[in-house]
């Protein structure tokens, strides 16, 4: 055995076409982590926290996975300020479990300022990939509200990081997917809300130009979101529901507690269920339950509303044993309706649509890390069952619209970008460079950024 | 759920962590006792941020006979005499290398079965004088056959489940329980060490949940997860000509 850690089964990333042996450490300590960076010998690192990346920016095929689930201590917790010190395993999950909800002087109750549509990831992960979710355009992406972090460096040791002390560190951490160190701990800033419970208003549009009226109308809502029907054509191109929520004030009603997945899909189906005539049904079954009026407003908790997929556990395995491919990119404000129109049609003309279409408008709020992937713009995240080499040259056509209007791809849900993509969308992707770790590697960074010969490429995507 | 008073010895064991989670939301005072002190501190810490009403915490070697009595003395000050002991330090070790070297059975017959044995005839005094509580001890199924590839493990884990039986007898008529914790293999760093894994591997969120709701119901003997009873049954069952052939 190599350098004494144990060779893991195959990993999976979230999307299931990437799967790569690894050598495991599982540190429950930071002086712990410290050892096991220590002996990597000729292992290149990686830090893996619950997998929830989609493609390849989370494993280090023939390297070593440093994986953080046994950081999960809370170290502090200023009740006053709602700032959190915590180890950088700790899941976003966790947090709801324990912190958010605790009520917050003067009014309201603490919250997590920024989530990604699943709950299931940690803090490290959350900065490593500069997370944002539906409240973008008020809070912009989850870097912002990072206050510090503690990172361990296999060539300077452990760093205290701000945006003053070791700043240019502290900007390529944030999206630096992992490679510029692991990080140990996180002081994050809560953010006080009025309360758990949301006002949510879902509003049928007929087209683009709908949900762009509807995106400028909805300025007084603090999450905003849109499900796009990809199979539409024609005048019904970009049809879909806006839902728009915004928090009630506390005391209004109860709101229950996150509960683990009810139904969690227990095996995976030789044959994916989610094809073209599921598809068609769903979503004219979605698309007519808002009735005639095309608008509908319920109350939800929170949690509820951020995290719908999370209600089914393994809900990836439904994709079959091929995996799918995730795509999400984003567009810059100018050129993202035209941008989302091609998109959108060479979908529909391609014949494999997405059950997940997902429109986001994000607002101008910079992003800190120099790999972010948030910008203002529209973004669009879909996924598609993989159907091998038919599926790869859809997302190629997709990925020439994106870059001729400017845009980017989001590295946490890519396994397959080309080089040429990932440099035109991520400009400071040299300066970032310089900082990430010289043991420290991913099969997603031989891909796109340097080329490391000391570990094999991933083995093919089936 | 209430608060109670918990103390728990092997502190710093990812099970054992777990159980003081769960019972830290619900308000308690905790007296927690491991070797590394820094890793002490940060269980603490995160403990009384999850809504303990009090973490004292203690380090000691529980293989030190000398620290034994301080350590008592230190909980009676820190707790009084706690509702709730766990006893949840042990090491599984590389059966292979302990087999070859007579110093390391020892150790591990010390720390598996010695250790606890003496520190629970020392807390049985105190307990059964104030006439309740419930001790809680981790054994595994591993005492319940001896297999070569974990018999010295497996035998102080039975040597411990015995004196437990015998322990739950002497102290019934004073009404304090004792809880036979049996799991299965958990992923923790313990079993991590050895590369051991497959499909049977619980987690120790799962089997701390189990351990949980034992202490609340005051049983006797619990297998987690559950289906280990049912294997247990059938490996029990094996007669011993076979169960000799077997590579389990």
């Amino acid at each position: 055995m190599v350098s004494g850690f144990p060779e893991s089964e195959a990993h999976l990333s979230w999307g299931r076409v990437h799967r790569a042996r690894h050598r495991i450490a599982r540190p429950s300590s930071p002086e712990a982590a410290e050892v096991a960076l220590a002996r990597r010998g000729e292992l290149s690192v990686l830090p893996f926290g619950r997998g929830r990346s989609y493609g390849d920016s989370c494993l280090n095929p023939g390297g070593l996975l440093i994986e953080t689930r046994g950081l999960d201590r809370l170290l502090a917790f200023d009740a006053a300020r709602g700032i959190l010190r915590a180890e950088a395993g700790v899941s976003l999950a966790d947090l709801l479990d324990t912190l958010v909800g605790r009520p917050a002087p003067g009014g309201g109750v603490w919250c997590l300022p920024v989530s990604p549509g699943t709950r299931f990831v940690t803090l490290g992960g959350a900065i490593a990939n500069d997370v944002h979710g539906k409240n973008h355009g008020i809070a912009g992406s989850f870097g912002r509200h990072v206050r510090a972090f503690t990172l361990l460096r296999s060539d300077r040791g452990r760093l205290e990081c701000t945006a003053e002390r070791n700043a240019e560190l502290f900007r390529a951490t944030i999206g630096g997917l992992g490679l510029t160190g692991l990080i140990l701990e996180v002081t994050l800033e809560l953010q006080r809300v009025d309360g758990l419970l949301l006002e949510v208003e879902d509003v049928r549009f007929d087209d683009l130009e709908g949900f762009y009226r509807l995106a400028r109308e909805s300025a007084g809502w603090t999450y905003t979101v849109a499900w796009v029907d990809c199979l539409a054509r024609g005048r019904s191109l970009g049809r879909g529901i806006f839902s728009r929520a915004r928090h009630l004030p506390s005391g209004i009603g109860t709101v229950e507690r996150p509960r683990p997945p009810r139904f969690s899909v227990p095996f995976t189906p030789p044959v994916t269920p989610l094809g073209r005539t599921t598809l068609t049904a769903f979503n004219a079954l979605i698309l007519g339950r808002l009735g005639p009026a095309g608008r509908r407003v319920r109350t939800l908790p929170w949690h509820r509303f951020l995290y719908p997929l999370d209600s089914i556990g393994a809900w990836n395995r439904l994709y079959g044993p091929r995996g799918f491919w995730q795509y999400q990119c984003v567009v810059p404000p100018g050129e993202a309706p035209r941008a989302v129109a091609r998109l959108l049609e060479t979908i529909a003309h391609s014949g494999q649509g997405s059950f997940l279409a997902v429109l986001k408008t994000m607002g101008p709020l910079p992003s800190p890390g120099l790999l972010s992937f948030p910008m203002e713009g529209t973004t669009l995240a879909l996924d598609f069952p993989n159907r091998g080499s038919a599926t790869l040259e859809l997302l190629a056509r997709l990925d020439r619209i994106v870059l001729e209007a400017g845009g980017r791809l989001y590295p946490a849900k890519d396994g397959r970008m080309p080089v040429d993509v990932f440099r035109a969308g991520y400009p400071n992707w040299q300066r970032f460079a310089d900082h990430v770790d010289p043991a420290f590697s991913s099969a997603f960074w031989r891909r796109v950024g340097n080329v490391d010969e000391r570990t094999p490429a991933m083995r093919g995507a089936r | 759920m209430s608060g109670r008073t918990v103390a728990i010895f092997g502190a710093t064991s990812a099970i054992a962590e777990q159980v003081a989670r769960r019972f830290a939301v619900r308000g308690s005072r905790f007296f927690l006792v491991a070797r590394d002190p820094t890793r002490l501190e940060r269980i603490a810490a995160d403990l009384a941020i999850r809504g303990a009403a009090s973490v004292h915490t203690h380090s000691a070697d529980f293989d030190e006979p000398a620290a034994l009595e301080p350590m008592l003395e230190a909980m009676e000050r820190a707790v009084g005499l706690p509702e709730i002991v766990l006893v949840a330090f042990g090491t599984l070790g590389d059966q292979a290398a302990i087999a070859r070297d007579v110093e390391a059975v020892r150790r591990s017959l010390t720390t598996n079965f010695s250790s606890p044995a003496c520190l629970l005839s020392a807390l049985a005094e105190k307990m059964e004088r104030a006439g309740r509580g419930l001790v809680a001890v981790i054994t595994s199924v591993a005492g319940e056959r001896g297999r070569a590839s974990n018999y010295v493990y497996g035998s102080a884990k039975a040597g411990l489940s015995t004196f437990l039986e015998g322990l739950r007898q002497r102290l019934a008529p004073s009404g304090v329980q004792v809880l036979d914790i049996r799991p299965g293999p958990v992923d923790t760093p313990m079993t991590r060490e050895i590369g051991r894994g497959g499909p049977l591997l619980a987690s120790p969120e799962r089997v701390a949940g189990d351990i949980e709701r034992a202490i609340d119901r005051r049983r006797a003997l619990l297998y987690t997860p559950w289906f280990w009873r049912w294997i247990m049954l059938v490996i029990r069952a094996i007669p011993e000509p076979i169960f000799r052939r077997l590579r389990l």
